[in-house]
């Protein structure tokens, strides 16, 4: 089995990069690239993010047929995706960070900033904070509820159909923090900075 | 809930840590990928490198440990000391750096800040201050608390959050060194002048001081370097002894 992290130039993917390794070992092979022919022969894909939500759409417009072939690769041939944080943010219709900007539309919503109630919450929400789990998703497999993953970001997702998130947390109001939509996955935190439970969702991506 | 970070910190000069926790177990004390190991299996929540390296040709050593510390610690990783351009802050985040942080080049050149953080993101670049207590006010030291560049600390944490800055770390000159806590009026006007988090260092010398710094200070995490050295305390007592204080910690 080969998973594919896309590189498209959208800030620092190294972590993510380590991540996937260490917990791939020898079994699966982990592919760095933005070649499509690698990403359509994949079996499955890592869609990482960092920056802006219009930085990172922009990188992903500059390569040549990338969208059409994440486009394919998700919703034709449903394979499974994990995108996380910006990548995670781009599968919305539309994001408003620096300015209005189109997103991937796989999951109908939109990206907003955080309401910070007048500064009584900073921004951006850094640290580590709990997971709600409110959807069985087999990304969890074996992590319990309220386990902590590590977030930064000033920006969440809010999808139009409750019923694509599976976790939670609480900064400032109910922040989505995780979305299962059949082959579809996201994160808002970083596994793959999130300790022995953040690798262990890896695990489980890997495994699907 | 947001938990309040604890986040050991290692000094490292050509590529060695100067100084370290001297367990028994330890196969090399100087080696800084071991130790960062140490205290991300012990429930760190963050690990900071300073690299204090003092000659030019000794500079590259960092990356090396970077790239190995990454490869074998996966919680988020703050790398500082020495860093002046966009391309420094380039180099350590594609060795497996999560954030880096300025000190002097912020002061001398904001630019780097601005560039830095539209470049890869706010999130990313964290501006740390070195202030030291002037009659009423704080003036900002750059060159590793050697040069005052009397500009006042409060003014300066507010312009570095505009100019893109994802977080303050905040160091006291005076408390330095001192063990004997930090300084929490400067901690806390700064964390009450700004809306993105403050990092407190400088001073710690028990683990109350710890809990002033969140308490007192409304740092949003806490950094230090010596109590943790030679096992004084572990990252582990630290924590379930703020949690024993109500600080929400992760455990």
């Amino acid at each position: 089995m080969n998973v594919t992290i896309v590189d498209y130039k959208s800030g620092n993917i190294s972590s993510v990069i380590n991540s996937f390794k260490e917990v791939a070992k020898d079994k699966v092979t982990i592919e760095v690239t933005s070649d499509l022919n690698k990403i359509k022969s994949s079996d499955k894909v890592v869609l990482p993010g960092q920056g802006s939500f219009k930085s990172c759409v922009d990188s992903l417009n500059k390569i040549k047929g990338l969208r059409d072939t994440l486009n394919e690769f998700a919703l034709t041939n449903k394979k499974p995706l994990l995108g996380i944080c910006v990548g995670l943010q781009m599968f919305a219709n539309v994001g408003y960070e620096e300015t209005e900007t189109k997103g991937l539309g796989w999951i109908s919503g939109k990206v907003s900033k955080i309401d910070n109630q007048n500064g009584k919450f900073k921004l951006p929400h850094i640290g580590w904070n709990q997971i709600n789990i409110v959807k069985d998703s087999k990304i969890f497999k074996d992590i319990e509820n309220n386990s902590h993953m590590y977030f930064v970001h000033s920006y969440e997702f809010v999808p139009n159909d409750k019923k694509v998130i599976s976790a939670t947390t609480d900064y400032s109001s109910n922040i989505v923090c995780s979305v299962e939509k059949e082959n579809i996955f996201g994160t808002q935190f970083h596994p793959e900075k999130s300790d022995r439970i953040g690798l262990k969702m890896i695990d489980n991506f890997i495994n699907l | 809930m947001l938990k309040n970070r604890i986040i050991p910190c290692l000094d490292v000069k050509n590529g060695r840590v100067v100084k370290g926790i001297n367990f028994v177990d330890l196969k090399d004390a100087g080696d800084p990928v071991e130790q960062a190991k140490i205290y991300s299996d012990g429930g760190a929540d963050e690990i900071c490198f300073l690299d204090i390296t003092a000659s030019n040709e000794n500079r590259d050593t960092i990356y090396d440990v970077v790239e190995k510390t990454s490869k074998k610690c996966f919680v988020p990783l703050t790398v500082g000391g020495g860093v002046r351009t966009v391309e420094d802050i380039n180099k350590l985040l594609n060795c497996g750096a999560d954030k880096v942080s300025i000190n002097t080049a912020a002061v001398e050149n904001s630019k780097v800040v601005v560039d830095s953080s539209k470049k890869f993101g706010s999130q990313c670049i964290v501006v740390a201050i070195d202030a030291k207590k002037n009659g009423d006010k704080w003036e900002v030291f750059t060159h590793g608390g050697r040069n005052n560049s009397g500009i006042d600390a409060l003014e300066y944490a507010e312009q570095m959050e505009k100019n893109g800055a994802g977080e303050l770390l905040v160091t006291s000159m005076d408390r330095d060194g001192t063990q004997v806590g930090y300084d929490i009026d400067l901690m806390s006007k700064i964390s009450s002048k700004v809306n993105i988090p403050v990092i407190a260092s400088g001073g710690v010398g028990n683990l109350d001081h710890l809990v002033d710094g969140i308490k007192l200070g409304k740092a949003n995490a806490v950094l230090a370097a010596s109590i943790f050295h030679y096992g004084k305390h572990s990252v582990k007592e630290a924590k379930d002894y703020l949690d024993s204080k109500g600080i929400p910690v992760r455990i």
